[in-house]
């Protein structure tokens, strides 16, 4: 993904592009038709970037757009229409109005799932519309606002267009570059997968928020210009319909990029100027939307950018020569265990999938959790991660309590795990993948300059052997690499201790060779591991003390030779005989 | 109180459809783990199938119900065909926004054929009405009430004691494993769709007496009907209906005692705060994904 983004002459061509079309919307003389349909192409495509992060980066949806775009349409309205207050300051109200609407929303509702946020989106679009409508003596009802102000500045209206179209400059130089910063990254890692996310340390709710409240601000800010531009609002404009619009507009153009958002915006704007027509005969022109809507989700997913750059961008070869070796060195307290966990306990329902276990990692070691299928051991490492709530008893990381923390605290924390099916985030280089447990929160040992990042991801990917394939997609590679690139994401963290859940299921006999032979030159380094496995060859050589679950209870605890000679842990394996 | 015994009576007969859409949604989550919101527009559909063929056609009332609940049932079935079916291996987003779409769709393409005046569908009975002490039973309410009782014991008896409902259970639970036994997936998918499909629709068609039947009836009930399960907590059977009748109490009410102009806001007020206080509804939703 990283691609032009990310060179100098690309951020060139951006900036000199970007002079020019402001330089030709301050000079060159339009009649009014065309600078109000580009007035208007240039507020809403501001809009639609908003919704090219929520729905494209972070994999949100929100169909109250045109809600968030009306919220900074009235602010820049009302306030300089009614209180007489100077543009500028009007318009920054409205987005920081409609900032706080977003986030006030997201914080609501973005813990469940997705379908929640439909429906409370359009009923806040709905609610708005209502209040609008009926609050007449503050928003003047349904004959809308008139007479809005402009700065003294901007006050021509080519001048004003100008200034719109710098503005979408400057917003588009935003998300297109959003992608490739830590917080666009999180953005992507959410939306391809939550769980991963969280355990690579990502706060997942706050990612959302953040997305969900940006796009409202672009939102706001698009309607704020507006208003400036028409010097006109009223409620019908900003209704749910128009909301549909901008997601539409959004997705026909594709919402993985700026250059989709703007392309989908100015076809939409276009198109029903020339199929004007259409509208003599009502709810035809949105019949044909809503279609579209259907034909674009189903043929064209990435939208006409996304079907464009499949045609012609070449793969992205981000130059990341190879690192030094990678250096591990976990955090040490100096206590002698690096996790403990005491009584734990997870129930489902009247199941008690793990009752009462306790167990101590030793720092330095590697400490395999075994067990009959069905015995506990995955619930056990999901309870210590944080993905599981505990019923009962208590966690510590290098000797500081975990128990009450969210996933991604603990993994802030020092944990770091791969899973027993395998969790990716699929549309990203293996480079990437790496890079996101690399800026784990915690991990001394990297600046958070973005060469330190994808140098220690390419050293931790050179360490699993998989350096040269860096920029390779996730699913051009096989199994048994896809669990290689989970195990770097989680070295290239520096954790303090690494829980490997099962990561010899699924692979051959050279490639489980392979896997032993990484566990010691991880284990070589210091670095706790604590690994689950069914291979009974695999954990006898690698782990040093074993604790041995079975119906959710520990039935032995020690060193690993003395503990497969114990007759219950024999009948627990093998049956009783 | 004999205002308050009217209000009840009112606001349990406006929920009962509520909670008949309700059930439409709880079904297509259940079945495909996606909102489908154009589950109001088969409401509005069936309601403007019924204008044309009891009032415009002038033909029997009984013969334009069967009538539109056939189409309901045909509508239920291009729906799966053209809305979900092409996109049931892509994540809920898709498959959600694939909906809207169909029902920005369903709803314009009866406003440009039928024109946007609200237009009138008379009641079933010819007897507007009868007066138990001081509360006025107004007949097309007591139906509603009545045809929503009788489709919840069908559902239940449909789902708890026939192989079918067994299968459409084990579909909705885990998608995989009933078709590795055999259960043909797909078509329990499209029986869901349709049969919800034709619920909306008898929703519609006994609502349509009571309001207006308009092109934004749809999304109103829709949005009402959503709330209602999320009262209820998603996914809920039991907790859909609970959830319609409580909408239509509340809403009722906030009308009479709060304010008019607002009372579509209430439904959705109460939404809010249920998200931000009670997210799992009254009966809980079963989340967690596995790790």
């Amino acid at each position: 993904m990283s691609g032009p983004r990310g060179s100098v002459q690309g951020q060139t061509i951006y900036g000199l592009f970007a002079i020019a079309v402001v330089a030709l919307a301050a000079t060159v003389k339009t009649d009014g038709y065309v600078a109000n349909i580009l007035m208007q192409a240039s507020t809403y495509a501001i809009a639609v970037f908003g919704l090219s992060i929520v729905l494209g980066l972070c994999g949100q949806i929100n169909l109250a757009q045109a809600a968030f775009f009306a919220l900074g349409a009235y602010s820049v309205g009302l306030g300089t229409a009614d209180y007489h207050l100077p543009f500028w300051p009007c318009l920054a109200a409205g987005v920081v109005i409609a900032v706080a609407a977003g986030a006030g929303l997201g914080v609501s509702t973005l813990r469940l799932g997705g379908h929640y946020l439909a429906m409370v989106t359009i009923s806040f679009q709905q609610i708005l519309t209502v209040v609008l409508i009926n609050a007449i003596g503050f928003s003047h009802g349904p004959d809308g606002v008139s007479s809005i102000g402009r700065p003294a500045l901007f006050a021509s209206g080519q001048a004003f267009l100008a200034l719109a179209v710098a503005t979408l400059a400057a917003c588009g130089y935003f998300v297109w570059r959003l992608p490739d910063t830590r917080l666009g990254r999180a953005m992507r890692a959410v939306r391809d997968n939550e769980l991963a996310a969280s355990a690579a340390g990502v706060d997942v709710f706050r990612t959302k928020v953040i997305a969900f409240a940006l796009c409202a601000g672009l939102g706001g800010l698009g309607g704020g210009l507006f208003a400036g531009g028409f010097s006109y609002v009223s409620p019908d404009q900003f209704a749910f319909s128009d909301s549909i619009v901008l997601l539409t507009m959004a997705l026909l153009g594709g919402v993985g990029s700026p250059a989709g958002s703007v392309i989908g915006t100015g076809l939409l704007i276009l198109i029903p100027e020339w199929l004007r027509f259409l509208k003599s005969v009502p709810g035809l022109y949105l019949a044909i939307y809503g279609l579209a809507v259907i034909l674009i989700v189903i043929f064209m997913p990435d939208g006409i950018w996304g079907f464009l750059g499949r045609a012609f961008r070449r793969r992205p070869r981000g130059a990341v020569g190879s690192a030094g070796p990678l250096v591990l060195r976990p955090a040490d307290s100096g206590s002698p265990v690096a996790l403990e966990v005491r009584g734990l306990a997870k129930y489902f329902g009247g199941l008690k999938a793990v009752d009462g276990v306790d167990f101590q990692v030793r720092r330095g070691g590697v400490h395999a959790l075994i067990g009959p299928n069905g015995s506990g051991k995955t619930t056990t490492l999901n309870v210590v991660t944080g993905l599981y709530r505990a019923n009962a008893g208590a966690i510590f990381v290098d000797g500081v309590e975990v128990t009450a923390l969210p996933a991604h605290r603990r993994t802030i924390a020092g944990l770091a795990r791969t899973f027993q099916n395998i969790r990716l985030f699929r549309s990203m280089t293996a480079l990437e993948n790496v890079v996101i447990g690399a800026e784990r929160d915690g991990n001394a040992l990297v600046r958070t300059s973005p060469d330190a990042l994808r140098l220690r991801a390419r050293a931790a990917l050179d360490f699993v052997g998989l350096g040269a394939r860096a920029n390779d997609s996730i699913p051009s590679f096989s199994y048994g690499h896809q669990r290689l690139i989970e195990i770097a994401r989680a070295l290239a963290a520096n954790p303090t201790v690494l829980l490997l859940d099962e990561p010899a299921a699924g692979l051959n006999s050279s490639e489980k060779k392979a896997l032993h032979d990484l566990l010691d030159r991880i284990a070589v380094q210091g670095l706790t591991i604590l690994i689950i496995d069914h291979d009974m060859t695999l954990i006898a050589g690698v782990a040093r003390h074993l604790t041995v679950l079975n119906f959710g209870k520990r039935i032995a605890d020690g060193v690993t030779a003395d503990v497969l000679r114990q007759p219950d842990v024999v009948t627990a394996y093998l049956g009783a005989s | 109180m004999d205002f308050f015994l009217q209000l009840l009576f009112t606001g349990v007969g406006i929920g009962a459809v509520y909670a008949l859409v309700a059930l439409g949604f709880v079904l297509i989550f259940r079945a495909t783990s996606v909102v489908n919101f154009a589950q109001g527009e088969f409401s509005m559909v069936a309601a403007y199938l019924m204008v044309v063929f009891a009032v415009d056609l002038g033909w029997p009332y009984w013969l334009a119900f069967l009538i539109a609940i056939a189409g309901m049932a045909l509508l239920g079935a291009v729906f799966n065909l053209f809305v979900y079916y092409p996109l049931r291996n892509r994540t809920y987003l898709p498959v959600l926004i694939s909906t809207i779409g169909a029902s920005i769709f369903l709803s314009n393409t009866v406003l440009a054929l039928y024109g946007p005046q609200p237009q009138v569908l008379p009641g079933w009975l010819d007897t507007p009405g009868f007066q138990i002490g001081p509360v006025y039973l107004d007949s097309q309410y007591l139906i509603v009430i009545a045809v929503t009782l009788a489709l919840v014991a069908f559902q239940y008896w449909l789902f708890e004691h026939t192989l079918l409902g067994k299968k459409l259970q084990a579909t909705s639970q885990d998608k995989e494993m009933a078709a590795l036994l055999g259960i043909p997936v797909a078509a329990m998918i499209m029986i869901t769709f349709v049969y919800s499909a034709v619920l909306g629709g008898v929703a519609g068609i006994l609502v349509a007496p009571i309001l207006f039947v308009s092109i934004q009836m749809g999304s109103t009930i829709a949005l009402k009907a959503f709330a209602a399960t999320i009262i209820g907590g998603f996914g809920d059977v039991a907790g859909a209906i609970l959830g319609g009748f409580s909408i239509g109490i509340i809403e009722t009410f906030g009308a009479a005692y709060i304010s008019v102009p607002f009372k579509d806001a209430f439904a959705f007020l109460v939404l809010i705060l249920f998200l931000i206080l009670r997210p799992q509804g009254v009966f809980g939703e079963r989340v967690a994904e596995k790790a």
